[in-house]
């Protein structure tokens, strides 16, 4: 198994009644609630919480980017990337991931790919998203054109990757005179690349039919199993048999060194998903031409409506049905086997801290995944063969893949 | 005017069919409708063909309307609309633009002067305002932005009758999403339109609604200075879709210009 560390880094440290006075809190919260002094604390805890999750045992720490909203404080994901490339020494550094269609320059985002990869001695795991929708308003990127400018993006980065330059690009949305970035990645061909997502199937298929393991964001445990039909569906008409190497999955996962303890911290959880942090309006979630077009009326019918309502189920019925595990390293393993052999994942990312966890229980929580859950989890994943892409040391993608590995000649 | 009065009929321009509704007799109005409109004849058009040739010219992409899936720039959608005035009518028209719709008339003004011998632009987009901000509807609902276009919660029920159907939601959907295709950055206005303005011959007439939410009073005001013969109209007690809200006063405008 691969396991890897994760928080969304939540900047707590914000009047909550503004957040309730405004009726939400996201895109345009104005951010004269932001405090740096109080940012600066933030992330210099998160530093440290990082050199320790690099320190116990994890296989990996998972960055991301969001903007404008208080639940997330990682808007450049090249940045913490880049510190996490200087200040640990073990774990990999799995970006999902680089938003591409959001930015113009899918060189640039090479660039500090190759970097990063080299900075590492070679610990970049290279993830690549659409970006939500809502960072399309943010950051003023067109949506209508978001999984256009994605898919050339990625047919650009891998060419930037894999072959030499100097060499002109002109496509659709990106044009250069001269592709010769001089830094190019340690790993070859080029660092893995995954794709995170909630359950679009465009993007499912998209993954499959790149041989990209697909990263489940925390989607409900029943549902997972509809999720990899749709990826194993695609893989199989790409010409590949999938399996657990292709699969990842994201879960709120929150150990304390007692129960009550534990269950109090998971409640954090609680924190972005709806009952103040994190609201937003639909129309801000779903901008114009960003949804699938096959599913054009519902996603209409979504951003037309009101304010946005959290649909997550109370805690306690999330504890029931896993979407959150809170509990002593015995109860989190235990529990986290059922979510395995459900699931079968060989790619497991724990969240382990957000909301108003504090760094001493933040610290806590980071050393009990490490040393004691962590070791377990492998145990497991031994026994119900899931067996990660660096174990199985599978190829980086469809097109890299040896023709006597796959069912038929691309 | 009952639907039957009317004709439908097509023209390719540039590999992309063009729709359009025509009827009356009369000089020849072509209308370029709110991107909030849903429906392709309305009262608005029944009122100018009483006395004019109406053509209802659904915008590219609009409504339904073939999408041409290469257009970047509102000037793309106004060399469309060129191609419809020549292949369709062959002689200068008076071209009647509201909002979205009125951006795409400024720049076919620009761009093909002697296809237009009068212009009316209603509400209409493609300047930066120097004073206020153009509401964006990328920001709010379908529904929230079309609500915004009137003054009056009763007009905007009477034009929407039948209140939020599916075709309705989806034909907004489609709208917005070709807004955002052509004029998602900058939104609503052209920096090179401004200059260009001097070209257009056509007397102008800006028609503006009084209690316009959407396009600030001031780019009323900057189109009839930088357009050589431009006067403005306001309309009283009306919201920015004055073609919507008050059909029968903008007809009367239209009327005014076309027998000048």
């Amino acid at each position: 198994m691969f396991l890897s560390y994760f928080t969304e880094q939540p900047m707590n440290a914000y009047p909550d009644d503004e957040g309730r006075k405004a009726g939400y809190t996201a895109l345009m919260f104005s951010n004269k609630h932001f405090d740096p002094v109080e940012g600066s604390r933030l992330y210099n805890e998160r530093l440290a919480e990082y050199q320790l999750a690099d320190q116990v045992g994890f296989d990996g720490i998972m960055v991301n980017e969001h903007h404008n909203a208080p639940y997330c404080m990682q808007p450049r994901i090249t940045v913490w990337s880049s510190i996490l490339a200087a200040v640990t020494k073990n774990v990999k550094i799995v970006q999902l991931g680089n938003p591409l269609p959001m930015y113009d320059s899918p060189l640039a985002f090479a660039e500090d790919i190759a970097m990063i990869d080299m900075i590492s001695q070679g610990r970049l795991v290279s993830g690549i998203v659409r970006g939500a929708g809502q960072e399309a308003l943010a950051l003023n990127a067109n949506p209508a054109y978001n999984r256009e400018r994605f898919q050339e993006a990625h047919d650009l980065l891998v060419k930037i990757m894999t072959e030499d330059g100097p060499f002109a690009w002109e496509g659709e949305h990106y044009q250069y005179r001269v592709v010769n970035p001089w830094a190019r990645p340690l790993q070859q061909p080029h660092p893995r690349i995954w794709v995170p997502g909630v359950f679009s199937a465009e993007t499912i298929q998209w993954a499959a039919r790149h041989r990209y393991p697909y990263i489940s964001l925390n989607t409900p445990l029943h549902l997972t199993g509809q999720l990899w039909q749709t990826y194993d569906d695609a893989a199989r008409e790409a010409g590949y048999e999938p399996g657990p190497e292709n699969r990842g999955y994201l879960l709120r996962v929150h150990v304390a060194d007692t129960m009550e303890k534990a269950l109090e911290g998971g409640r954090q959880f609680m924190w972005m998903q709806g009952e103040f942090t994190g609201l937003g309006y639909p129309y801000w979630v779903n901008p114009p031409g960003y949804g699938s077009e096959s599913r054009r009326l519902d996603y209409a019918k979504f951003s037309n409506g009101g304010v946005f309502k959290s649909g997550a189920a109370p805690y306690e019925d999330q504890l029931a049905t896993h979407e959150i595990v809170a509990g002593t390293p015995e109860h989190v393993i235990k529990e986290l086997r059922v979510v395995l052999e459900t699931c079968r994942p060989s790619i497991l990312m724990l969240w382990g801290n957000d909301g108003g966890v504090s760094h001493a229980d933040s610290l806590r929580c980071i050393e009990l995944l490490g040393r004691e859950v962590v070791p377990a989890l492998r145990e497991i994943g031994d026994e119900l063969g899931l067996h990660s892409p660096f174990e199985l040391d599978t190829p980086v993608s469809l097109k890299m893949s040896p023709p006597d590995t796959l069912s038929r000649s691309m | 005017m009952a639907e039957s009065a009317f004709s439908e009929h097509t023209v390719d321009v540039a590999g992309c069919t063009l729709r359009a509704s025509s009827a009356g007799e009369g000089p020849v109005v072509v209308v370029l409708d709110h991107s909030i409109s849903d429906r392709r004849w309305h009262a608005l058009h029944d009122a100018l063909a009483a006395n004019h040739t109406v053509h209802a010219l659904d915008l590219p992409g609009f409504n339904g309307a073939p999408r041409p899936a290469w257009a970047r720039d509102v000037r793309d959608l106004a060399v469309l609309v060129g191609g419809y005035l020549r292949k369709a009518i062959g002689s200068p028209v008076t071209l009647v633009g509201s909002e979205f719709g009125g951006w795409i008339a400024a720049e076919s003004a620009v761009f093909a002067p002697e296809l237009i011998e009068r212009l009316a632009l209603v509400g209409s987009a493609g300047l930066l305002p120097v004073d206020g901000c153009i509401a964006d509807m990328m920001l709010v609902s379908h529904s929230g932005y079309a609500r915004q276009c009137f003054a009056h919660q009763e007009a905007y029920d009477s034009f929407f009758a039948g209140g939020l159907t599916d075709d309705r939601l989806l034909a907004w959907d489609f709208n917005r999403e070709m807004v955002a295709r052509v004029a998602w950055k900058p939104y609503m206005y052209n920096r090179r339109l401004a200059p260009m303005l001097a070209e257009v011959t056509a007397p102008t007439v800006m028609v503006w609604g009084e209690r316009d939410q959407v396009m600030p009073r001031s780019c009323a005001d900057q189109f009839v200075s930088l357009i050589a013969n431009a006067t403005l109209e306001v309309v009283g007690d009306c919201g920015n879709a004055v073609a919507l809200e008050r059909p029968t006063a903008l007809a009367d405008i239209v009327h005014a210009l076309t027998a000048r």
